[in-house]
């Protein structure tokens, strides 16, 4: 077990030596950070996974691009990379790369239905999470009644502590039928928020399309389990006088938006921060041009590194948390605390009222 | 003072993108400043309650955290944008 620990820990300082080979460039180009951050958390066509003196070692994935009238084009992106020596990637089947957009070199439509590192990342890491999963389930069959062993005991408390601190606390009586989209959001996200900080690997959730995609399940389904309840709070808070609804009404339909919304952009902003913080400290030794600067540099980032760890659960557990607690004021049945001004806290759950 | 002096050497460069982009790290320092105290200020709350009770320093670090976590998202929003300025006037 310690072995284990302490090759993971050895792997983990990878991404710290990872991203040095593209400062030694074959022409003497000066260093542009900003350039390499944003290459680094950006997506790609192809999976660039390090460069040599001379060579560059990638993957490259297929584009897959509709043009209207010109039908559907499917090809490896070898076809459009730059060939050896040349700044600007090639042109192929009337289509080039222009900072990772797919542009028609007669300037019509083109739809990118690419696998780009993105997709391949996401499809990877959804195997890798139904791999896992399926093998903690056949741990509940075969392991009925008994004590759990194996990968089951891992997961068991982490879904356990969901469960009980999460789903049950913020939902409430009706929390079972929510549990399956709150594990995989949980899920889905920490191994993501993981997978993007090991070195070579693609930044999913740093992502702001992927991070939308969640918010807008959680919208969906906190609307489609949303009761009569729910918008009675939005459109008649209980409480306010008359007078002042016709302002609290737009801003309680704005809140219905802006918290998805937020939730979106707290996790894009916190897996890209901590990327791009990683990536600063690497650059200061470029900027500087000296190694003096690595040693400082390099443990700065190993901290920033291990910090993300935490970002990463964190992040998770509050993304799921957030979504929990919509979906329990959606749900929520009435009380009569609500129209009490002074009495009753509603610190109880609702069926504790005798519904 | 100072103020004034700055905008003045920064003006006469007649670099419009410069003064944005000052613009923009004077706001990411200014977002520092408001989530190192807001953080703060729940990390000493957090501190005396657990001083206090210490059986419920589980409940209150939980707690805690979720608060931590939802100031910082409010502090990367500002962030964000400060450096899609950055970034936008570099290219």
């Amino acid at each position: 077990m310690k072995r284990l620990l302490s090759v993971l820990f050895c792997i983990l300082t990878l991404p710290v030596f990872a991203s040095e080979h593209e400062g030694g460039a074959k022409k003497e180009e000066s260093f542009s950070p900003g350039e390499m951050i944003l290459h680094h958390i950006g997506d790609s066509h192809e999976w660039h996974w390090f460069s040599t003196d001379n060579d560059h070692f990638t993957s490259y994935l297929p584009i897959i691009a509709y043009r209207p009238g010109k039908g559907v084009s499917v090809f490896s992106s070898k076809n459009l990379a730059p060939k050896h020596g040349e700044e600007h990637g090639a042109e192929y089947e009337g289509l080039k790369l222009e900072h990772e957009h797919l542009v028609s070199t007669d300037g019509g439509k083109v739809y990118d239905f690419s696998i780009t590192k993105n997709v391949a990342s996401l499809l990877l890491s959804s195997v890798l999470l139904l791999v896992v999963f399926t093998a903690v389930a056949r741990g509940y069959n075969k392991n009925h009644g008994r004590a759990p062993r194996g990968i089951q005991s891992f997961f068991e408390p982490i879904i356990i502590f969901i469960r009980d601190e999460v789903a049950k606390k913020s939902i409430g009586p009706k929390y079972e039928r929510y549990m399956p989209y709150l594990l995989t959001v949980f899920f889905f996200i920490w191994f993501n928020n993981l997978l993007g900080l090991m070195p070579g690997a693609a930044n999913l959730t740093g992502n702001i399309a992927v991070t939308l995609t969640l918010a807008v399940l959680t919208l969906i389904i906190t609307l489609a389990s949303s009761n009569k309840n729910y918008w009675a709070h939005i459109f008649a808070t209980p409480g306010v006088p008359k007078a002042l609804l016709p302002i609290m009404i737009p801003v309680e339909l704005i809140g219905v938006v802006v918290k998805p919304f937020s939730l979106m952009v707290r996790l894009f902003a916190n897996i890209t921060a901590g990327h791009i913080v990683i990536l600063s400290f690497i650059s200061l030794i470029f900027i500087f041009k000296s190694p003096a600067v690595a040693p400082v540099s390099l443990a700065f980032g190993l901290f920033i590194n291990v910090l993300e760890l935490l970002v990463a659960i964190l992040q998770a557990y509050i993304f799921t948390l957030l979504t929990a607690m919509y979906i329990g004021g959606a749900v929520e049945e009435h009380h009569d605390a609500d129209y009490q001004m002074g009495g009753g806290d509603g610190a109880e759950p609702a069926h504790a009222h005798g519904h | 003072m100072l103020l004034s002096l700055l905008l003045q050497a920064v003006a006469e460069v007649s670099n419009s993108a410069g003064l944005a982009v000052m613009g923009a790290g004077i706001g990411a320092g200014l977002v520092a400043l408001g989530v190192g105290l807001g953080i703060g200020r729940i990390g000493g709350s957090a501190m005396e309650a657990i001083g206090r009770q210490p059986e419920a320093s589980g409940r209150i670090q939980t707690a805690m955290l979720i608060v931590a976590a939802l100031i910082e998202g409010l502090g990367l929003f500002a962030v964000v944008v400060c450096l899609l300025i950055s970034f936008k006037l570099r290219g």
